[in-house]
């Protein structure tokens, strides 16, 4: 029983690191209806100007304001120079967009700051605290308070300010939002710095764990399940999917991966992504397709 | 796309010789008509007469094919809703679009969108000027909520309000922003006597009370000849009367178009 704890605890605490992942599409898919396939790419950018500017001995504090900064930049582009000129065209095309958006973001940043796996220090010791007779990582516990935290200021940000409730009207309905007169440029450009802000702190918790380096970018692939299972346009939904992905890949893994070789882990979440398309298409918290404008 | 020119200063809006088609199928044709300042016009017409696609081209969210539209002396062929509202043209929709989970006071707010002068971070910290803004932000909503008497409904999300009050709410969000043209579509639908009533009163103390200039599009006749000084009669995209409502009444063409004779 001890072990059956154990590992679920393990795994709804790695949940957590794809809930991270996964709320960087749910803020995009919301306030714009763009499916943004360049979220792992953002995450990779931001993760390795973190760690340049640290190598160039820049303060932790500094180094993280100034990649947030690096980060609204990139958001402004990609705002005026992908969103703004694709505006009408289909859901299919600005994913296609993405797409593009995702390999020049990766090539540049491995261009510029390079393609070597790089070591991130967060100062987490990943050593294992006991709970009683339950072991638990002390990085994993870290990253899902790192997650809780996060989730919070989000959920501050859009309930207590003005901006954050023009951005939950734009997400409503969009056509409503323009005619009475809120800017969707500008709710664009805060929606993507926002997405990638958070694409940093995930790119960091994921950089920490295993280096920040190119498959880090390939972390959007964990969090599709996670997103379809919880709902494209809940953030809620990220969390729970998220949870559920993180718990069922490491009890799949220990409990029915001896029955068939193993290796369960890369594959299973895709498996329960499966079943839920044909139980619940629009996920557990999901709402019906954005219509754009 | 926009130039000055001598605009009749009684006039707010003129639609000159507009023309829409969705896909080769006309929905406005050569449509002209004029609206002078601090009246309440209404447009009227059968199902599928181009009315609410002419409200949707005066805001800007569709773009006719020929013609422009005059407001306030200013000539545009076609116009962007942010324009739009920012030159002083507020709307409802006939579907209420209100943002379904806000409460009733921030459903309003939305309205002030595009006078917010503060950044998230100012307002995320709550900086003194991010609390100023809100402060008469939210001095503002107040007044509107008690101009159209919905206080009791203050924090209520609206999804949760009845239909009729929906409305009203959307038509405060409009308001909020102090339009000077205000473009209402079917303000009354699916509304009793009594909201209707009330409806009605709000409308006309809008036009009387704050001197806004109203374009509203309404089925129910009654309605429309007590609270309306002009009237203009749409069919198949054509405008087939346009006067007071006594002389639009009496119109042989527009009798035609309401019980439906040979075209």
């Amino acid at each position: 029983m001890t072990f059956f704890i154990e590992t679920l605890i393990g795994g709804l605490l790695a949940g957590t690191m794809y809930s991270l992942v996964a709320i960087g599409f749910v803020l995009i898919y919301k306030a714009s209806g763009v499916f943004n396939f360049a979220q792992g790419a953002m995450l990779l950018f931001a993760a390795l100007t973190f760690v340049s500017l640290r190598e160039q001995g820049v303060p932790f504090a500094a180094a993280l304001v100034l990649t947030v900064v690096v980060i609204a930049i990139g958001a402004l582009a990609i705002e005026r120079w992908i969103l703004r000129p694709l505006v009408n065209r289909s859901q299919i095309t600005l994913f296609m967009a993405t797409l593009g958006l995702s390999f020049i973001v990766e090539g540049l940043a491995q261009g510029l700051m390079g393609a070597e796996v790089r070591a991130l220090d967060l100062g987490i010791q990943d050593t294992p605290v006991m709970f009683g007779d339950i072991m638990v990582s002390h990085f994993d516990l870290v990253a899902a308070a790192t997650a809780t935290v996060l989730v919070t200021v989000l959920a501050l940000l859009f309930n207590k300010t003005r901006v954050g409730v023009s951005l939950r009207a734009v997400a409503d309905d969009t056509r409503a939002a323009l005619s009475i007169g809120i800017n969707l440029n500008r709710i664009w450009q805060i929606v993507w710095a926002v997405a990638g802000s958070v694409g940093l702190v995930a790119g960091l918790l994921w950089g920490a764990r295993q280096g920040v380096q190119f498959s880090l970018s390939l972390v959007v692939l964990k969090a599709l399940p996670v997103l379809i299972i919880g709902g494209f346009t809940s953030i809620g939904g990220a969390i729970v999917g998220g949870l559920i992905v993180g718990a069922a890949e490491n009890l799949a893994e220990v409990y029915i991966g001896p029955f068939i070789g193993g290796g369960i882990t890369p594959w299973f979440a895709y498996f329960i992504a499966l079943a839920f398309l044909y139980v619940r298409p629009a996920g557990l918290f999901g709402e019906r397709a954005i219509e754009r404008v | 796309m926009t130039g000055a020119t001598t605009q009749d200063s009684h006039t707010i809006l003129e639609v000159n010789n507009i023309s829409l088609s969705f896909k080769g199928v006309k929905a406005i044709s050569d449509l002209s008509f004029s609206v002078r300042r601090g009246e309440i016009c209404a447009l009227i017409g059968p199902n599928g007469a181009g009315k609410s696609s002419l409200l949707n081209i005066l805001n800007g969210v569709y773009h006719p094919d020929a013609g422009e539209v005059v407001f306030e002396s200013e000539h545009f062929h076609r116009i962007h809703p942010l324009e739009a509202a920012r030159r002083g043209i507020g709307r409802t929709f006939q579907n209420n679009a209100l943002f379904k989970k806000l409460s009733v006071v921030d459903n309003l707010l939305t309205g002030l969108s595009r006078f917010m002068r503060t950044n998230l971070l100012e307002q995320a910290f709550r900086l003194p000027r991010a609390h100023r803004e809100e402060w008469v932000f939210r001095e503002h909503a107040e007044s509107v909520l008690e101009f159209l008497e919905l206080q009791s409904y203050r924090d209520v999300a609206v999804g949760h309000l009845s239909y009729g009050l929906q409305k009203r709410v959307e038509l405060g969000r409009a308001l909020i922003a102090s339009p000077r043209l205000l473009l209402l579509d079917e303000p009354m639908a699916g509304m009793n006597a009594e909201e209707k009533q009330e409806m009605s009163r709000f409308i006309a103390d809008i036009n009387r009370d704050l001197g806004t200039t109203v374009v509203l599009i309404e089925h129910d006749i009654g309605v429309v000849m007590e609270l309306c000084g002009h009237v203009v009669v749409l069919d198949y995209g054509l405008k087939v009367g346009d006067g007071t409502p006594a002389e639009v009444q009496t119109n042989p063409e527009v009798i035609a178009a309401y019980l439906g004779t040979v075209h």
